[in-house]
C-alpha cells in the first residue's frame, strides 16, 4: 500500500435480496489524484459510492474498507463526513432560501455568547470562497445562484468540513461547457491541495480531460484499473460495455426534399410579451436539432409548441392545415408527441408497470364493448413495442423504475409510437443513458424518420447534435439565431451562435 | 431498427412472498384484520355471533361508503376533509324534501345532488384554480355545515315518511339494506378503479401528474372528477344515515372525515397517492369497526378508545412508511 492512499476497498460485495449488485470490487483512492469511475448504468457505480459514504453496508462476509490505513465501518453519511469522506450528489442538499454562508455553516454555526456570530461566519465563508477561487457572494441566497454556483457552494462546504476524499457523482450533467471548464479548474486546484477525488460522468471525454486514474465497473465487478494516460477512449468503452460499440452516428442516406410541403410549420410562436416571436419548419424524414446553451429557451419552446405551457401567440400548420394546440391532449390528437427532458419527473410513472406506461394515453384503444379495459390487448400492444424497440425488461408487468435509463427512455418512445404519431420531439434524449443504449436510440430515431416521421431533437451534447441532425436551429435568449444545414453544422459553428459571437438578436 | 430483443429473466422484481406482500399492502391489512378478529373472539364470546357481526357490518357501512370515494381522492395525491359536512348537508336537504312531501326518489336525487355539487366545487378549486386540496376542503368543511345549520335552524328534522325506513333499517334479499348498498358501491368503485381507463388515470396522476399531462391526458378533468365521486359517496352515506336515524341531522358526520381517512390509510393506500387498493379501504373500515365493537364489548371507555384508535393509525402509517423505505 502506497503512502498517499486515502481510501481503499478490498473485495467488497453487496447483495440486495439475493441479487449481487457488487462482487469483490477493489478501489483505491489516492491523495492528490482524480479517480474516474466508469461503467454503464446499472454497473454498480452508485451502489459503490453509497457504500463508501455509509448509506449501504457491504455484505458481512465480504472484504473491507480502510481509510488512511484504519479499517472503517461507518453507517451514515454523517459518520463518513466526520472521517473526511464527502460526496456531492446531483441533487444538491442546499437550502434554497438561506444564504451561502448559512448553508456552509449549517448545523455547526459559529456562536458568540450563545448567539449566532454572523460576522465571523461571513468572514470565514469569504475566506474559504476566495481560497478556492470562487467568485460567489457569501450573502447571496442559494436560490439566486446558478446551478454551477450552487455546486461550487456544495464543494466549498465539503472542503470546509476538511474532507480528504470527495466524491463527485455526475457533477457535469447540469453544467454548460464553460461551467464544466471552471469545475475542472477547481478540481485541479483541489488535487494540488492533496484532496483525493472520485469522478463519475457519462461523458467519457471528460474523464480523459481531468482524471488521473480510472476504474471500470461492469455488472457489479471491477473489470479494470488503468492510468488514464495509458488507455484510449475506444479501449475504455470496450471495457465498460464488454463489446465494441460503433461511435459513429447513423447517416441519413436519402436527402430531404426541402421544396416539399413541411410536415410541421410553426409560422409564429411567442411565449410571452417580452420574448421574441420565432418560426421554423420541420420536413418529413428530417431530424431537426435544436442547440443552444442551458437557459436559451429550447425546452420552453417545445413545451409551448405542444401546449404543455401556455403561449401568447401560436400559429401552427400541420401538413399545410392550420391547427390549434392548446394543451398536450390536442398535440396527442394531432400526432405530435413530446418526450420530456427529465424522464423520471416528467416522462414516466415510475411505480407503474412497463405496460401501463406504454399504453396510458391509448387505453381507449383497448376497450371492450362495456368500456372496460381488455388486459390482453394492453399486453399485446405493449409487447409489440417491447419487441420493436428492443426494450430489455423481465416482463411487461415489471415496474418501470426497475429498468435502466436507456430502457426507460425506450418505454417513453414506445408510448408515443403506440399513438401512431407523426412528429416526435425529443428533449435531451440521451441524458443519463450509457454508451451502448445511446447508439440504439440514435438508430431508432433514424429508423423512424426513414418511415416518414419528423423528429425535433433538443440536445446539449454537441457531438450528438452535429452527428445526427439534418438541420440545426441554434437558440440564444429565447430566439432562434441560426439555422444551419449540411457542412455548416460543426461544433464550432454552433457554439459561435449559441454563445453570441455571431448572429443578431432579431432571429433569422 | 434494433434487433437484439432480449427478455431478461433475472430481475428482482417478482421474487419472494415478502416482496409480493410489500407490493400489495392491502394483504397486510387483511392479515391484520383477521388477527384482530381472532383476538376479539378470544377476548369476548359475544364477538363471534351472527348478530354482532351483522351489527358491525351495518355500523361500518356509513364510514366504508365515505372512504370508498375518498380513496379516489387520496390516490391522486389529494385529500377531502369536507366529506362529513357534505354528508350532513345531503341528509338535511333530503329530509327537508321528504318532509315537504316530495317524491322519495326525487328527494334522494336532491340529496345526492348536494354531494355532487359540493364535490364539483372542491374539484374545480383544486384542479382548475390550482388551490391546495387541504385548504379548499378544510374551508368546505365549514360551508356545507353552516348551510345545514342555517337550513334546519340547528335542530334535527324529523317526521320522515315511514316508507323511507327501508334504506337505513330495512333489508333486501335477506341482507340489511345499508350493507347491501355498501357492497354495491364497492363493486362499482372496484370496477371504476380497476377496469376502466378513468381508474388507471387516477393511479397515474397520483404516480406522476406531470408525466400524465404531457402524455396528452386531461389531468384537470380527472382530478376534478375524483372530488365529485368523493362528494357523491359522502352523500350516499348521508342518505343511509338519514334513513337510519329517520331524521335530518345538521350535526351528523362530525369527525367522519378522520374515520374515513383512517380507513383508507389502514387499507394500505399511500397518503402521497399513486398506490393502494379499494378493497384495502373496505378492510380498513372493517378494522376500525371491529376495534370499535370489540372495545365496546370489553367495556373500554370511549375516551380510551380514542387514544387507542389514534395509536393504531400511527402504527399503520409507521408500517407503511418503513415498508416504502425497504422497497426503495
Amino acid at each position: 500500500m502506497s503512502d498517499n492512499c486515502l481510501l481503499e476497498l478490498k473485495s467488497v460485495s453487496k447483495t440486495f435480496s439475493g441479487v449481487k449488485a457488487l462482487q469483490h470490487v477493489d478501489l483505491k483512492i489516492n491523495a492528490g489524484k482524480i479517480h474516474a469511475l466508469a461503467g454503464e448504468n446499472g454497473a454498480g457505480k452508485s451502489t459503490l459510492m453509497k457504500i463508501i459514504v455509509g448509506v449501504y453496508q457491504p455484505d458481512a462476509e465480504s472484504g473491507e474498507m480502510t481509510f488512511q490505513g484504519q479499517v472503517v465501518s461507518h453507517t451514515s453519511p454523517q459518520q463518513a463526513q466526520e472521517l473526511g469522506i464527502g460526496i456531492i450528489y446531483q441533487e444538491f442538499s442546499l437550502i434554497p432560501y438561506m444564504t451561502v454562508y448559512e448553508n456552509i455553516f449549517l448545523g455547526r454555526e459559529i456562536r458568540k455568547n450563545g448567539f449566532l456570530d454572523k460576522k465571523a461566519m461571513r468572514k470565514k465563508a469569504t475566506d474559504l470562497l476566495n481560497h478556492l477561487g470562487m467568485d460567489i457572494n457569501p450573502n447571496s441566497k442559494i436560490s439566486e445562484l446558478s446551478i454551477a454556483q450552487q455546486q461550487f457552494v456544495e464543494i466549498a462546504k465539503a472542503i470546509s468540513l476538511k474532507v480528504k476524499v470527495l466524491i463527485l457523482d455526475e457533477p457535469t450533467a447540469p453544467l454548460t461547457p464553460v461551467e464544466v471548464k471552471n469545475l475542472f479548474k477547481l478540481m485541479r486546484e483541489l488535487r494540488a491541495k492533496g484532496v483525493g477525488m472520485v469522478f463519475i460522468s457519462h461523458h467519457l471525454e471528460e474523464i480523459f480531460e481531468v482524471c488521473d486514474e480510472v476504474t471500470c465497473l461492469r455488472d457489479g465487478q471491477s473489470v479494470g484499473y488503468k492510468d488514464v494516460k495509458e488507455i484510449r477512449m475506444d479501449e475504455l468503452i470496450r471495457m465498460m460495455v464488454g463489446r465494441d460499440v460503433s461511435q459513429t452516428y447513423p447517416q441519413n442516406h436519402e436527402p430531404i426534399d426541402y421544396s416539399a410541403r413541411p410536415l410541421l410549420s410553426v409560422k409564429a410562436l411567442q411565449r410571452s410579451r417580452n420574448l421574441p416571436k420565432v418560426s421554423f419548419d420541420l420536413y418529413p424524414g428530417e431530424i431537426l436539432g435544436i442547440a443552444g446553451l442551458v437557459g436559451a429557451g429550447r425546452s420552453e419552446l417545445v413545451r409551448a409548441l405542444t401546449g404543455a405551457d401556455k403561449s401568447l401567440l401560436k400559429e401552427v400548420e400541420l401538413e399545410g392545415v392550420k391547427v390549434a394546440i392548446r394543451n398536450p391532449k390536442d398535440a396527442l390528437d394531432l400526432g405530435i408527441g413530446l418526450l420530456p427532458e427529465d424522464r423520471k419527473t416528467q416522462g414516466l410513472i415510475l411505480d407503474f408497470s412497463v405496460e401501463y406506461n406504454v399504453v396510458i394515453n391509448t387505453l381507449k384503444e383497448s376497450l371492450s364493448k362495456f368500456k372496460t379495459i381488455r388486459r390482453k390487448s394492453l399486453s399485446s400492444r405493449t409487447m409489440k413495442q417491447v419487441r420493436d424497440l428492443g426494450i430489455k425488461t423481465p416482463s411487461e408487468r415489471t415496474k418501470v423504475k426497475n429498468l435502466s435509463g436507456g430502457n426507460q427512455q425506450k418505454v417513453v418512445i414506445g408510448r408515443w409510437l403506440s399513438t401512431q404519431c407523426k412528429i416526435l420531439i425529443f428533449d435531451e434524449p440521451t441524458r443519463g443513458i450509457d454508451v451502448g443504449a445511446k447508439a440504439e436510440i440514435y438508430e431508432l430515431m433514424r429508423g423512424l424518420t426513414r418511415a416518414g416521421m419528423g423528429i425535433i431533437m433538443i440536445s446539449s451534447e454537441l457531438p450528438e447534435v452535429v452527428g445526427i441532425s439534418d438541420r440545426v436551429l441554434v437558440m440564444r435568449n429565447d430566439d432562434i439565431v441560426a439555422a444551419l444545414k449540411g457542412d455548416d453544422i460543426t461544433p464550432d459553428g454552433i457554439m459561435e451562435y449559441a454563445a453570441g459571437a455571431k448572429g443578431g438578436n432579431n432571429g433569422v | 431498427m434494433v434487433s437484439n430483443v432480449a427478455i431478461e429473466k433475472k430481475r428482482v422484481d417478482t421474487e419472494g412472498i415478502s416482496h409480493y406482500i410489500s407490493s400489495r399492502p392491502e394483504i397486510l391489512s387483511f392479515i391484520g384484520f383477521i388477527v384482530l378478529c381472532i383476538l376479539m373472539s378470544i377476548i369476548s364470546d359475544r364477538f363471534l355471533t351472527m348478530n354482532n357481526l351483522t351489527n358491525i357490518a351495518r355500523q361500518v357501512s356509513i364510514n366504508a361508503i365515505i372512504a370508498s370515494g375518498l380513496t379516489f381522492v387520496i390516490l391522486t395525491g389529494g385529500i377531502d376533509l369536507s366529506v362529513g359536512a357534505v354528508m350532513a348537508l345531503s341528509g338535511t336537504f333530503l329530509a327537508g324534501a321528504l318532509i315537504a312531501g316530495w317524491n322519495p326518489i326525487l328527494s334522494i336525487v336532491i340529496g345526492l345532488g348536494v354531494g355532487v355539487v359540493a364535490g364539483f366545487i372542491n374539484g374545480f378549486l383544486v384542479s382548475y384554480a390550482r388551490m391546495p386540496a387541504f385548504i379548499v376542503t378544510l374551508a368546505m368543511m365549514e360551508i356545507p355545515r353552516g348551510i345545514a345549520l342555517l337550513y334546519t335552524g340547528g335542530y334535527p328534522m324529523s317526521g320522515l315518511p315511514k316508507s323511507f325506513e327501508i334504506i337505513g333499517r330495512g333489508s333486501l334479499l335477506g341482507i340489511q339494506t345499508p350493507i347491501l348498498i355498501m357492497f354495491v358501491v364497492y363493486i362499482l368503485v372496484y370496477l371504476l378503479l380497476n377496469h376502466v381507463p378513468f381508474g388507471r388515470y387516477v393511479y397515474a396522476i397520483g404516480g406522476n401528474e406531470e408525466a400524465v399531462r404531457l402524455s396528452g391526458i386531461k389531468v384537470e378533468k380527472f382530478k376534478m372528477l375524483v372530488y365529485v365521486i368523493s362528494g357523491l359517496t359522502a352523500s350516499i352515506s348521508g342518505v343511509v344515515l338519514t334513513s337510519r336515524l329517520m331524521s335530518g341531522q345538521p350535526n351528523s358526520g362530525v369527525g367522519f372525515e378522520l374515520d374515513a381517512i383512517a380507513a383508507v390509510i389502514l387499507g394500505g393506500t399511500d397518503i402521497a397517492g399513486g398506490k393502494g387498493h379499494i378493497i384495502g379501504t373496505l378492510v380498513g373500515a372493517m378494522i376500525l369497526g371491529v376495534l370499535n365493537n370489540g372495545l365496546n364489548l370489553m367495556g373500554v371507555s370511549p375516551y380510551t378508545q380514542k387514544v387507542l384508535k389514534g395509536a393504531i393509525i400511527i402504527l399503520a402509517i409507521y408500517i407503511s412508511s418503513s415498508r416504502q423505505k425497504n422497497t426503495n
